[in-house]
């Protein structure tokens, strides 16, 4: 209880530790997962079942023919997630008509967009594991992007070393965008979480003032735009020609073992996940708290600023900066990391799982008119009814488990 | 320690002792006194065109009783402005003022550079004259731009007074924007419009409550998930209702000015404050409600009790959780409000994301300004200057161009340097954020 000052936290402290035993009467975590993302997907069919213009007009007759509302009903929520469906795994309706590689097009399409989400994932995860809530993944990504960008457009090198050079500088931006944040912590107590969100929006302005400057301005536009990047820094693609799935996922992968070698083998990530789970206890144990978090937040930063470099060098916004470059991976990406739990290959399970809804619903909203921001909707009640699991079990009458009472008991500014 | 809050009792204020400031704090302080009174003299003073005075508008066209415009020879107002700030940091670094006297040198150095550099920025052969007071002027932009500014930040108040902290500012803000705007035009009723706002804002923030208060949830992660689901939402609504549909549920009307007789007329003040819509006196009331309501009832010290000690407050009979939904909700609402002005209050229709950071902004003014309602207003109408000076300046051209972006980083850099101690310590209540597991 926080009031005795032992903070219990579901992220920092996982719950299924290898010494927990778990009844078959208690519901397992994936239960839950399934759970909330059954409800959501459940309110989000709702949604566009009442929206839906031909089960309005239904309803004005509903006595007449009440099952012709139901029926219209499920066909408007039915049409849109099949949509949805084609537009992240498979399509039928172009299966098999033209090349072998276009039947992976919605495939290539999740996983590209699951790349950046992973990276945020990881770097919001990696700080939560700290004891961190890292808000400043837009700000860090943004960072790293300009930065990428800038190499990547001004500099003229030579291919491979072209990209190498891009990716440090962006990452390296990223890292010290975070890193401020952290040393703040460390250093006067600021919360994370303001000075991030500060950060953020200061980003923003750096960013929209960049683009006006003559060394970011693309010549001879009037628009926010930059150069476009060379070609020798750009992400190779990993398939043919028109599919857009590139090098950025291989980054994403090798940076998750990265992490999880960090968090369960080296004495750094022990020393995070010990500030994490309480920074009293790793203080008395001698360990330097200011130090981790700053160095957390180094690493949660040149995580996302990876992202960015996957946003501007792997043609997120086609090769050029514009003052929406982070396309809110900033706030997706700590949707990813609670539906992860701040551990990394559930993180990028995760990930892949919210950039296949991305992915999917460009398909729905040009086959069936339903706004992409449903997938929004649906993304935020997952990750709302997993916060809650205790919520979870009290509509699906599961037994609780023995964690119930502190789900997830909070620090709170001062903390 | 010294702690802001006005007007605070019993609870948070430890007795007060005046702690000498050190030797080393007072050259520093000194030191930056002296600096930013040589520049303001170097830069707005011998920067502006000698021979050429600044012009000011202090009353609208149309006022009843007019005043005439008000010349500034800049270059001398601003080498004395300079001189006077420099002299002030020499004798920091070898008298020193009491704390208080330094607050004042403060505020005063800070409006004077500011005026300074706002004559600079009028003087010239062809400068404009500078519009205060009317409604496109510099204050009063202030005002049009503070208003929701000063609503959110009165919400946060209320709620991180009670212990729960509310980062939803955004998204209460955003949906109540959304319903303000379609109930208005679907019963083509304003009132109607301002009313299903502040219900909107409260859903959310109903939302916030139970899942913060019963299942425990981290609140500021809640927060941020609370304002995506609120984007979401009102996004989605926006595509599948109002698009297709724009005068039947996206055209909210026109709120009218009213004219408060008699305060109306009084020069200067009174077209800029009560020649406003109604949303902008609701907006006058609550600011001292809310400071009545906190400072002066029972209901205030029951909340700031709870948010200080949740366990304190229990022993002695007060309904922790109680009074955490009900300062959660009326948080909420005024969150709504603050959303409904920014669409029914400027006769505005709805735009996807239309709040655009502004609940962050406000957020930031309750941390700005410490917690206590009258520094979150103070800080609300800071942030408002700077958007309007953003504003003004881009219109009339600087003899230098000055970047706007950097004008609108200026609310964020302000609460950052505050959060990071450089201004005086912030301290939020002790127990908002925690859950409290009793009643």
């Amino acid at each position: 209880m926080s009031v005795d000052g032992t903070v219990k936290d579901e992220i920092a402290v996982p719950p299924d530790g290898p010494t927990r035993r778990k009844s078959r009467s208690e519901a397992h975590p994936l239960v839950v997962i399934a759970l909330s993302f059954l409800t959501a997907i459940i309110v989000g069919g709702i949604l566009i079942a009442v929206t839906n213009q031909p089960t309005r007009t239904a309803l004005r007759h509903f006595s007449a023919s009440p099952g012709k509302v139901f029926s219209t009903a499920w066909h408007a929520a039915s049409a849109a997630y099949v949509a949805l469906f084609e537009g992240a795994i498979v399509d039928p309706h172009t299966f098999g008509h033209g090349s072998i590689w276009h039947d992976f097009n919605p495939i290539s399409e999740t996983l590209y967009t699951a790349t950046p989400l992973i990276l945020v994932g990881l770097s919001v995860g990696l700080a939560f594991r700290t004891g961190l809530f890292n808000i400043g993944a837009q700000g860090q990504i943004i960072l790293g992007a300009m930065a990428a960008g800038y190499v990547g457009f001004t500099w003229h090198l030579p291919p491979v070393i072209h990209l190498f050079v891009a990716l440090v500088a962006g990452v390296l931006a990223g890292a010290i965008w975070g890193g401020i944040a952290g040393w703040l912590k460390a250093q006067t107590g600021a919360h994370e979480v303001i000075s991030t969100i500060m950060m953020n929006y200061i980003a923003l302005g750096l960013l929209s003032y960049a683009l006006k400057t003559t060394a970011f301005k693309r010549a001879g536009s009037n628009q926010a735009i930059s150069p476009i990047v060379h070609g020798t820094a750009r992400l190779g693609k990993l398939l043919p020609a028109p599919l857009r799935l590139n090098l950025g996922l291989l980054l994403a992968v090798g940076a998750t073992l990265g992490v999880a070698w960090l968090l369960s083998r080296s004495r750094l990530g022990f020393t995070l996940r010990a500030v994490g789970a309480s920074p009293t206890a790793a203080r008395t144990a001698g360990m330097d708290v200011g130090r981790t978090y700053v160095i957390a937040m180094l690493i949660a930063g040149g995580l996302a600023g990876l992202a960015g470099c996957c946003q501007i060098l792997g043609g997120g916004t086609n090769y050029a900066l514009t003052v929406d470059v982070d396309a809110g991976l900033g706030f997706d990406g700590i949707t990813v990391a609670l539906l992860g739990r701040g551990r990394p290959w559930p993180t990028v399970w995760a990930g892949v799982l919210f950039g296949a809804l991305h992915a999917g619903s460009a398909t729905m909203q040009s086959r069936t008119g339903t706004s992409i921001d449903l997938v929004t909707i649906v993304q935020a009640l997952v990750v709302l009814f997993i916060a809650a699991p205790a919520f979870v079990r009290t509509v699906f009458r599961l037994r609780s488990s023995s964690d119930v009472a502190g789900a997830q008991l909070a620090k709170g500014w001062n903390g | 320690m010294s702690i802001e809050t006005a007007g605070t009792l019993a609870i948070d204020t430890p007795a007060i002792v005046e702690v000498p400031t050190t030797r080393r704090a007072r050259i520093v302080s000194g030191s930056v006194l002296v600096v930013v009174g040589v520049l303001c003299a170097l830069a707005f003073g011998l920067g502006s065109k000698a021979g050429h005075n600044a012009h000011f508008r202090l009353s609208p066209t149309g006022a009843k009783y007019k005043m005439p415009n008000l010349v500034v020879p800049a270059r001398i107002f601003a080498l004395c402005v300079g001189v006077a700030i420099a002299a002030a940091g020499f004798w920091r670094i070898s008298r020193d003022f009491s704390r208080r006297a330094m607050k004042w040198v403060i505020a005063l150095s800070i409006v004077a550079v500011v005026f300074a550099f706002l004559c600079w920025s009028v003087t010239g052969p062809t400068a404009p004259t500078l519009d205060l007071f009317g409604p496109g002027g510099l204050i009063g932009q202030t005002i049009f731009f503070a208003v929701p500014l000063i609503l959110g930040a009165l919400a946060g108040v209320m709620c991180e007074r009670s212990g729960v902290i509310n980062v939803a500012i955004e998204g209460q803000m955003l949906a109540g924007a959304f319903a303000g705007a379609m109930f208005a035009t679907v019963a083509s009723n304003l009132a109607v419009g301002v009313i299903a706002g502040m219900l909107a804002g409260g859903l959310i923030a109903a939302l916030l409550a139970v899942f913060a208060i019963k299942y425990f949830v981290n609140q500021v992660v809640l927060g941020v998930v609370l304002n995506l689901l609120a984007l979401g939402l009102t996004g989605f609504l926006y595509d599948a209702v109002m698009a297709p549909n724009t005068n039947g549920f996206n055209a909210p009307g026109t709120m009218h000015v009213i004219a408060i007789p008699l305060l109306g007329n009084v020069p200067i003040i009174g077209p800029l404050l009560f020649d406003q819509n109604i949303v902008v006196y609701m907006t006058y009331v609550l600011i001292f409600a809310v400071d009545i309501v906190l400072f002066r009832t029972r209901w205030g010290l029951r909340t700031r009790a709870v948010g200080e000690h949740p366990r304190a407050a229990d022993t002695v009979g007060i309904n922790v959780r109680r009074t955490r939904y009900i300062n959660v909700m009326i948080g909420g609402m005024l969150a709504g409000l603050a959303g409904a002005a920014l669409t029914v209050g400027e006769s505005a229709a709805f735009v996807k994301n239309m709040t655009g950071g502004r609940g962050f902004i406000a957020l930031a003014a309750v941390i700005f300004g410490r917690w206590s309602p009258r520094g979150a207003v103070g800080a609300a109408l800071l942030f408002g200057f700077a958007t309007s000076l953003q504003n003004v300046l881009s219109f009339i051209g600087t003899p230098i161009a000055i970047p706007s972006d950097f004008l609108g980083m200026l609310p964020y850099l302000a609460t950052l340097f505050a959060v990071a101690g450089l201004v005086g310590r912030v301290r939020a209540p002790a127990a908002d954020g925690e859950p409290y597991e009793g009643r």
